[in-house]
């Protein structure tokens, strides 16, 4: 192999590490885009994990999160989570979430989420779990979660 | 009329008197320590064996209340301190951090082992009966409910503050749930120099 092939080869690695490092994954269902979900690393002796993501509506016309379901565990759940003076509350949004026309809601630690109770199976970073979601108009979308790190409290968009 | 004077003159004086004590009194109490925070901790670790925090006299340790089904503030907390630990290095030897479940129906000696092993640190894990752990969450003045999910299950509203103990056993001042890194390694070593 001589310099020059060699010489290429790193160029085309370099730009494959780029894509790769660049890409936060995301899904389209109409006027709807999800970006980056990603659910945290399971721990030992829970069995519990919660889950994130970024949802646009480029619409002119609300929508609503009602569902989401998962292989990797027995329920999915959509959670808000407030702190109360150094109390951390938690309430199930029963009747889904909103998302308004023309805006982003973002479900990020600390504030709204989904919750994955009864979890099956081991979740280890880097994994991609399949997930589905279900929007009053946009119905039901396919999804990925990407698997990051347990008690880091960060996604990549935060680093 | 002076006899209508004399007991509004007394009240007067009562007032100034009570607000001159008062003001006496908050300046040599020690600030927001007012309501005496802590009290002895005397459950069952995650061996199963009793544990009494007499044992730990002389040295400090961090009190956090939480169980294992919670998904953010536990893990988040108790990851923090092993970081602060690791970053400290010997000095933190002295320190022992208390993990005191607040659901013990489902957070069994053993559960609560296998959880606190995810995150290195100086941690014993303490259950007992719901009176036992309700009386210890009173002493700390921390709230915790069971809110039912649609599962069946339940999660829980609990206070998520870390309670920072001194050598002496008493209340020495918290780290609150949004504080950062830095203010972990900061308040820590404060404790540890006392």
């Amino acid at each position: 192999m001589n310099m020059r092939v060699l010489r290429n080869l790193l160029i085309l690695s370099f730009i494959g590490f780029g894509a790769v490092a660049a890409w936060a994954h995301e899904f389209k269902a109409g006027d709807l885009e999800i970006v980056h979900p990603w659910a945290r690393a399971t721990l030992k002796g829970s069995d519990v994990a919660d889950g994130f993501m970024k949802i646009i509506n480029h619409g002119s016309t609300p929508d609503r999160l009602l569902s989401v379901t998962v292989e990797f565990a027995k329920a999915g759940q959509i959670h808000d989570m407030k702190m109360e003076g150094d109390v951390m509350k938690m309430q199930e949004l029963t009747g889904g979430l909103e998302i308004p026309a023309g805006a982003t809601v973002e479900l990020k630690p600390k504030s709204l989420h989904l919750m994955f109770v009864g979890v099956n199976q081991e979740l280890v970073p880097d994994m991609m779990m399949d997930g589905e979601l279900t929007f009053e108009k946009a119905g039901k979308v396919k999804i990925e979660f990407m698997i990051e790190p347990a008690g880091t409290g960060h996604s990549m968009d935060n680093m | 009329m002076t006899k209508r004077i004399i007991p509004v003159l007394v009240v007067l004086v009562a007032v100034t008197a009570a607000a001159l004590g008062y003001l006496y009194l908050n300046q040599n109490g020690s600030g927001p320590a007012a309501v005496p925070i802590g009290g002895p901790i005397r459950l069952t670790d995650q061996d199963g064996k009793p544990f009494d925090s007499a044992s730990l006299d002389g040295k400090p340790y961090t009190v956090f209340f939480g169980f294992t089904h919670c998904p953010d503030a536990c893990p988040t907390t108790l990851s923090e301190i092993a970081r602060t630990e690791d970053e400290i290095g010997a000095p933190a030897k002295d320190l022992t951090t208390l993990f005191v479940t607040v659901d013990p129906e489902r957070d069994t000696p053993a559960v609560l082992k296998e959880y606190i092993s995810n995150f290195g640190g100086n941690t014993v894990a303490l259950s007992g009966t719901p009176e036992q752990v309700a009386e210890v969450a009173k002493a700390y003045r921390v709230f915790y409910k069971k809110v039912p999910t649609s599962d069946g299950g339940y999660t829980m509203d609990h206070t998520a503050v870390l309670y920072l103990m001194n050598r002496e056993g008493k209340f020495q001042d918290v780290i609150a749930y949004s504080e950062e890194h830095d203010r972990y390694v900061a308040k820590i070593k404060k404790l540890l120099e006392e």
